[in-house]
């Protein structure tokens, strides 16, 4: 079945449709009234897959990908245009620039934990880019999955853009086929299959993957509002955030404030039960549920750390004083539990993120701006964000991917577009002009040489006249 | 000589001094290899000689001088790549910094091809100096007394705690790339960039691949059929057809293909004189692996010859070689021809020619000759290929403004120039906020309502503009 769509997507994309730039604005337009037609129905299938509240649904998905559909529209004519390059004094004559063109079919791979953004935003960037591609959304977000497989065909073109829904059977089906580019997201261990069975065509990829994003607090900062900016990024979506705040790095004499100030933030944001609260979300699912309920076995925390299993709910819970050797520092947490690693000074902080894997994202709390220089400088990561958690997420300027175990490639606003196309270089001569080539013709002899430099010294001439004529004007 | 663990892990430990960051270093180094191969021309055009027969003019040309070139490129635009770039923005991030840094990777392992050995092997090592990276370096065994030059020459200019040559055959460069690395950027064949691409894919580690093709060249159109004959002899016999973006086959009608043979005839001895063997000008058959492998298909075709077919397996000599009649499933359309040897396919109709280019994987160069700037256009438009040039050959590659590499099974990346400096760099996303406006962030924590979420959409989308501003 996988096979059929993919040779359907095939000869749509050969037939030459989806190349001119109305039919790709038309596509866009027809995702975005999709978008903005069934948020509803978006809504209640979040609901039911992670227990997404009403509001982080447009928040933390419908908007983003509303932007980015918007920027794609305005800007198309824009980035699917031949890029000019500068020439040398034998391509003076000719056009040289750098045609964006589309790979063919893209696979994308979508996560579940933000089942709507983490797919259809890709699909932007393929359909902008004049591809077609197959669509395999999280079998994990079930009701997400099915919604967008009923509503993808009836506002977009049927055979470009098919829908693939099923588990990792059908994913592995898919991976054994030949794509043009596959564009993954979601955990590092998969991503390793991905391009092990991408490798066999020589299929390029994207492998948007997560790690451990680290948060450095320094003492000397607004302890109070970074605690607060902290408090959201972990918790939102219950912590099921590639770029979350994964955990906090301070020295011991903040430790303590930093507890109250999230414990604070926290009765704010969801009051004294956060499970009443309809912003706060739950687990995925049992299995997840589990694994980060095993992270915490040996630890108490100091705040949170109820649970329920039948509703897969566990509460905001932060861990004071982790050892940096504990299973909560080892994997990806993936969830709403917050362990705080003492450290004795940024150089400290500095040495224990550069210790470990390069992780997507680093967050750094501090009013001193040689000091955030520093630590921008010493370490690296997939992007930063200073004195907030996530928002470079949010600039579709800025190119957003991993580096290392986090990832390869980046996407957002023109960087999906060009990541999904493919640069040709171009040359474009004439056959005049001959005489010029003389210089690299054999044979090679002295007479030739002489000839050639005679040559060279009249174009130059040529091209020093031109100038002195053109600053006339000046 | 040290193992691969001991040389990366020297190579690491000054990875991790950040001794290669600072602009200073970088310049330096990149100074000290142009000194390499200014110093050692000489050297360089005997090894070339020795490895491929390479006359000197073309070792000057397609190794020395596009080598010397981007290194004076990057030299004098090193100081801009890394500077910080600057992005547009939306309102609810006016205020703050947003910028892209371009950081360097770590270690990274570069392998090189033996057919320019010199260049394919330095334009990258240039890219990833420029970066700030650390790199090992693995020249190809089969052009041996150049690996035996760069093995020499490289420790005694370069920083040996930032860049190592490993040197060895096929089960050498496997074992090597068993160790983890940064990037690993590789040129050569299809079969054995799907083991890079699958022993990368276990350390998760990015790659570059430079691979080949058939590269079509169609001749359809009105033509001025001498120009372009000298352009296709040219760009197809240099370094004896063995370039990954010579033209591997010519596509035209039969009236093209009557004019053309002739045409290419006199260009052949005007080039090479009537007897190619004896002139300096003509390269030879790198090994005698590859040299059988091509009489093989000249032996197989079922093409005629009408040029040329002469050989000598001694002197690994091949004649400047031109085939008519011949057919899509012939031998000679099989797999990169990679020597001197020319077929001319007649097909009367540019686009069923352009269907057949089609249904054969997508290469790494294209090239179409006319007078008509609509056949050119058409062929571009419907063809998809790693560079496009019309009216000439290679000389694409040889511009550093334009990126160089593959798509689909001609490769993925690219680099030359920027570039090259853009490969081995991760562009990072750096946003700096300030601790004002913490009340408009308030629109985005819980506990949620309508009123927020409108602001919010209001602020956060790409084109909205402050009245305040």
């Amino acid at each position: 079945m996988e096979r059929q769509l993919l040779q359907q997507a095939k000869e749509a994309f050969v037939s030459g449709r989806a190349r001119p730039l109305e039919f790709r604005l038309q596509q866009l337009h027809a995702l975005q009234r999709m978008i903005m037609e069934k948020e509803t129905e978006i809504s209640t299938a979040l609901k039911q897959d992670i227990s997404r509240s009403q509001y982080d649904t447009p928040l933390l998905e419908l908007i983003s990908i509303e932007n980015e559909i918007k920027l794609a529209i305005e800007k198309l004519a824009q980035w699917a245009a031949p890029r000019p390059v500068e020439k040398n004094l034998f391509t003076i004559s000719d056009e040289v620039y750098i045609q964006p063109e589309p790979l063919g079919v893209v696979l994308i791979i979508g996560a579940w934990n933000y089942p709507w953004a983490l797919t259809l935003i890709p699909l932007v960037g393929a359909i902008a880019a004049g591809n077609a591609a197959v669509v395999k959304p999280s079998e994990l977000s079930k009701c997400s999955s099915l919604l967008l497989h009923a509503l993808l065909p009836c506002y977009l073109d049927k055979d470009l853009y098919p829908v693939v829904t099923g588990g990792v059977s059908e994913t592995q089906q898919l991976l054994r086929l030949r794509f043009d580019h596959i564009f993954y997201t979601g955990g590092s261990t998969a991503g390793k299959l991905v391009m092990e069975a991408a490798a066999r065509h020589l299929t390029p990829v994207t492998l948007e993957l997560g790690g451990k994003s680290p948060c450095y607090i320094d003492k000397d900062c607004d302890v109070r509002t970074a605690c607060r900016r902290v408090t959201w990024g972990k918790f939102v979506n219950c912590g099921q955030t590639c770029i979350a705040p994964d955990y906090i790095l301070c020295e011991p004499c903040i430790q303590g404030q930093v507890v109250e100030f999230i414990r604070e933030t926290l009765l704010e944001f969801y009051g004294a039960d956060p499970k009443c609260s309809p912003d706060y979300g739950r687990i995925i699912n049992q299995e997840h549920f589990n694994r980060i309920m095993s992270l915490m076995e040996g630890y108490t925390p100091v705040v949170g750390g109820q649970s329920d299993s039948s509703q897969w709910y566990i509460a905001p819970t932060v861990l004071k004083d982790v050892p940096p050797h504990s299973r909560l520092m080892q994997e990806e947490i993936f969830g709403p539990l917050l362990p705080i690693v003492t450290v004795s000074d940024m150089e400290d902080a500095i040495n224990f993120i550069n210790e470990r894997e390069k992780p997507l994202a680093l967050y750094i709390f501090c009013s001193d701006q040689k000091a955030i220089k520093r630590m921008i400088e010493e370490t690296t990561s997939g992007g930063v964000t200073v004195n907030d958690v996530m928002m470079h997420y949010t600039v579709s300027s800025l190119p957003f991917g991993g580096v290392g175990q986090s990832g390869m490639g980046r996407y957002h606003g023109k960087h999906t577009f060009d990541q999904l196309s493919h640069q040709r270089a171009c040359l474009i001569r004439s056959l005049k002009m001959e005489r010029v080539n003389l210089a690299r013709y054999p044979p090679q002899d002295r007479r030739r040489a002489r000839r050639v430099l005679f040559i060279l010294l009249e174009l130059f001439h040529v091209f020093v006249t031109i100038i002195m004529d053109m600053s006339v004007f000046y | 000589m040290d193992s691969h663990s001991q040389v990366l892990e020297r190579l690491r430990t000054g990875f991790r001094s950040g001794i290669t960051l600072p602009l200073e270093f970088r310049r330096t180094q990149l100074t000290k290899l142009l000194a390499l191969v200014k110093d050692n021309e000489e050297q360089i055009v005997k090894a070339l000689h020795q490895d491929l027969a390479k006359p000197k003019f073309e070792s000057i040309l397609s190794e020395v001088e596009i080598v010397t070139n981007d290194l004076h490129h990057a030299i004098s635009n090193v100081a801009t790549w890394i500077q910080p770039e600057y992005v547009p923005k939306n309102l609810a991030t006016k205020l703050d910094d947003c910028f892209v840094r371009r950081e360097p990777l770590g270690v990274v392992l570069i392998i090189g091809p033996w057919n320019y050995p010199l260049q394919l092997l330095i334009l990258p090592l240039v890219g990833a100096i420029a970066a700030g990276n650390c790199a090992v370096i693995k020249p190809s065994e089969v052009s041996s007394a150049t690996d035996c030059l760069v093995a020499e020459l490289i420790p005694k200019y370069l920083s040996q705690d930032c860049y190592a040559v490993v040197r060895g055959g096929a089960e050498e460069t496997k074992a090597l790339l068993q160790n983890r690395f940064d990037h690993i950027f590789y040129t050569g064949s299809q079969a054995v960039a799907r083991s890079v691409v699958q022993a990368a894919s276990v350390h998760l580690t990015p790659v570059t691949l430079e691979l080949g093709g058939k590269c079509p060249c169609f001749i359809y159109g009105r033509i001025n059929i001498q120009a372009a004959a000298h352009r296709l002899v040219w760009a197809k016999y240099f370094n004896a057809g063995q370039s990954c973006v010579a033209p591997d086959y010519v596509l035209c009608t039969k009236a093209t293909r009557d004019a053309l043979v002739p045409a290419l005839t006199t260009v052949l001895e005007e080039f090479y004189g009537k007897e190619p063997q004896k002139s300096p000008d003509l390269s030879r058959i790198v090994s005698a692996r590859h040299f059988t492998r091509l009489m093989k298909l000249l032996e197989k075709t079922k093409g005629k010859v009408v040029i040329g077919g002469q050989s000598d397996e001694h002197d690994k000599y091949i004649a400047p070689t031109v085939l008519v009649d011949v057919e899509e499933d012939d031998v000679l359309m099989g797999e990169e021809i990679f020597g001197p040897i020319l077929p001319i396919l007649t097909v009367e109709e540019l686009e069923k020619s352009i269907e057949l280019v089609n249904r054969k994987e997508k290469p790494l160069a294209l090239y179409v000759f006319s007078d008509e700037s609509s056949v050119v256009k058409t062929t571009m438009e419907n063809t998809s290929s790693g560079g496009f040039c019309s009216n000439d050959g290679i000389v694409h590659m040889t511009l550093p403004g334009l990126p160089f590499g593959g798509v689909g099974a001609s490769g993925w990346g690219s680099y030359h120039g920027r570039w090259g400096f853009e490969t081995f760099s991760h562009r990072r996303a750096c946003m700096l906020r300030g601790w004002a406006l913490e009340r408009l962030n308030g629109l985005r924590y819980p506990p949620y309502s309508d009123d927020k979420l409108k602001w919010l959409r209001w602020t956060t989308s790409a084109n909205s503009t402050c009245s305040l501003m």
